[in-house]
């Protein structure tokens, strides 16, 4: 079995609910024996590991391991894609997000995502925070929850005078501060992003960090970055995956290592973790 | 390393290198020119031949009907049976607007889903007449007790369905463009699919469907060949019938006007199909215009 990470994890509880307040934070996610399959290729194998509770979980790997993939399957936006097809478990807070009574719509509402690619509607400053609220019928004064996500997102100084000018004028690292106050503003408990620096520079990424570090306390974060230093910045713990050939060629993703961030980046129990984070190998 | 002494000389323009591009631009010109030639060619027959009409009675032309006396015939039935026409036929747009979102949004993609796609695209390509002979068994004489026979309602019925086809791949390609990124934004926040799609999806194509359907009406405005089959007169006599009556019997079209006006043998006629084809050309332009405008409002609205 060349899963190693199942068993090189301390004192993981299979899947408690624990909100005890004790030194071991409580699951947000376990995913068992996850698999993912396009059409018939199984894009990824066998992945096991949990996220924590307000924790900032990053999935780091070369292009194509499956590491989008599987943070698509926590908010089900693998159903999007007809020929995609999740076997395995996939637990939030112990509740099986592919049982066929769980509603995708309310998952969603739950667990927020950002996007590679800012992706702000073609609608106001003031319509892209409240599109969220309103379709999710939320109660309550809109000019606060658009003001409220819009300060939490650290862009509320920015943007507080021009509200009704459309999102589509802001630049880059505006634009996905504003995909990020979006999405904080159905009050996810939450939050998936996928790659959500690799179109920005660095400094409208270094903001972007900053922010993630202001809200942890607030929200669980898996981030999918190809940005290793990123990873070792901003995450708690690290899973890295990689990519191997099937018997057919296609690639199939699997998760090598799952641990605390600085053992990833300091002591990685598989060599071929190591040769990643060294820069040898992806 | 090139390995070879750099010659200053090898960096100036050098007379005919890209004379194959200076070929293409000159031929592309042209064809833009020719297009313009043919379309004033045709403004100008059109003006030109009218010049008399719309000088001294265009308003009498717009207002009064077709009768025998030259100086005093007219193409107001023509313009109303042209207005019920277009104002059905746009009643009809939702129709084709909604299996344009089935296709995109709902149907699995499977071989029937692409049966249907590509049966649509082939009746955007029958011939009007085709549909002529369908609307006369249909709605002429299977739905005369609805239609009155040959209406206006079955000729514009007629002309809904011709112009379907069009209106369902316009909006469908409309609405595949729209980028997959705002459909990702709406899911991810929990929208569900009818949310996703009105707040979305439509919104964002709907200029591109507004074209589709300004292109669907002129058209439909523009056919004679399958009026001619449900039985649109040339002109017709009325009594003082309320308006049902009138919606469900004999009508005429400008398209008919203008067939009749160059059939009459007397030359003096032509000024009339001329005038007639004024009036009709000046009809699609104000849709037109609508859409035009519609279509940059929303743009605004989109921030775009």
């Amino acid at each position: 079995m060349s899963v190693t990470e199942y068993e090189a994890l301390p004192d993981v509880p299979d899947f408690i609910e624990d909100d005890s307040g004790s030194s071991a934070a409580a699951s947000v996610f376990s995913l068992t024996d996850l698999n993912v399959y396009y059409a018939e290729n199984r894009a990824v194998a066998d992945v096991n590991l949990e996220v924590k509770e307000r924790e900032i979980t990053a999935f780091i790997g070369p292009s194509g391991c499956g590491k989008s993939t599987v943070l698509r399957c926590f908010n089900r936006m693998n159903d999007l894609i007809p020929i995609a097809r999740v076997e395995g478990s996939v637990r939030y807070h112990g509740v099986d997000l592919y049982a066929p009574e769980v509603d995708p719509v309310a998952v969603r509402r739950r667990i927020g995502m950002v996007f590679q690619k800012p992706n702000p509607f073609p609608k106001s400053i003031f319509d892209n925070v409240a599109y969220g609220p309103r379709v999710g019928g939320m109660k309550g004064n809109m000019e606060d929850i658009v003001e409220k996500s819009l300060r939490r997102a650290g862009l509320w100084d920015e943007v507080k005078d021009r509200l009704d000018e459309s999102a589509l004028g802001m630049s880059g690292g505006q634009q996905q501060r504003l995909c990020i106050a979006r999405a904080i503003a159905v009050n996810p408990d939450v939050l998936l992003m996928d790659e959500p620096c690799s179109a920005l520079d660095p400094i409208a990424t270094g903001r972007i960090e900053e922010l993630m570090k202001e809200i942890q306390n607030d929200y669980t974060i898996v981030i999918v970055t190809h940005n290793m230093q990123q990873a070792a910045r901003v995450s708690d713990r690290t899973a890295f995956f990689t990519a191997e050939l099937d018997e057919r060629g296609d690639r199939r993703g699997r998760l090598v290592e799952f641990d605390e961030t600085s053992t990833i980046f300091s002591n990685p129990a598989d060599e071929r973790t190591e040769a990643y984070v060294t820069g040898r190998f992806g | 390393m090139r390995g070879d002494v750099f010659d200053p000389g090898s960096l100036q323009k050098q007379p005919g290198a890209d004379r194959p591009g200076q070929v293409f631009f000159g031929l592309i010109s042209l064809a833009v020119l020719a297009a313009f030639v043919m379309v004033g060619a045709v403004l100008w027959d059109v003006v030109q031949g009218s010049w008399d009409i719309s000088t001294s009675r265009m308003w009498g032309f717009l207002t009064t009907s077709f009768v025998s006396n030259p100086d005093a015939a007219g193409v107001a039935q023509g313009i109303r049976g042209s207005l019920i026409i277009a104002g059905i036929v746009i009643l009809t747009f939702p129709i084709g607007i909604g299996a344009a979102i089935y296709l995109e949004e709902y149907a699995t993609d499977n071989w029937s889903t692409r049966l249907i796609q590509v049966t649509v695209r082939n009746l955007a390509g029958v011939p009007s007449i085709v549909y002529g002979l369908l609307g006369l068994a249909v709605f002429v004489q299977t739905l005369k007790g609805l239609t009155g026979g040959d209406s206006v309602i079955s000729g514009a019925l007629t002309l809904a369905i011709l112009v379907l086809p069009i209106v369902i791949i316009t909006s469908a390609e409309a609405i595949r463009a729209v980028p997959g990124s705002y459909r990702d934004g709406a899911y991810g926040l929990g929208a569900t699919q009818w949310e996703t799609i009105r707040t979305q999806v439509l919104p964002a194509a709907l200029p591109g469907i507004l074209t589709g359907t300004v292109l669907s009406i002129a058209r439909a405005l523009g056919e004679a060949a399958p009026l001619l089959v449900v039985g649109a007169a040339g002109f017709y006599t009325t009594g003082n019938n309320d308006f049902l009556e009138q919606m469900r019997g004999a009508f005429t079209a400008l398209p008919m006007n203008i067939a009749t006006f160059t059939k009459e043998p007397a030359a003096i006629w032509r000024g009339h199909a001329a005038a007639a084809s004024l009036v009709l050309l000046v009809l699609v332009f104000l849709i037109n215009l609508v859409a035009i405008i519609g279509r940059a409002r929303i743009a605004k609205r989109l921030g775009r």
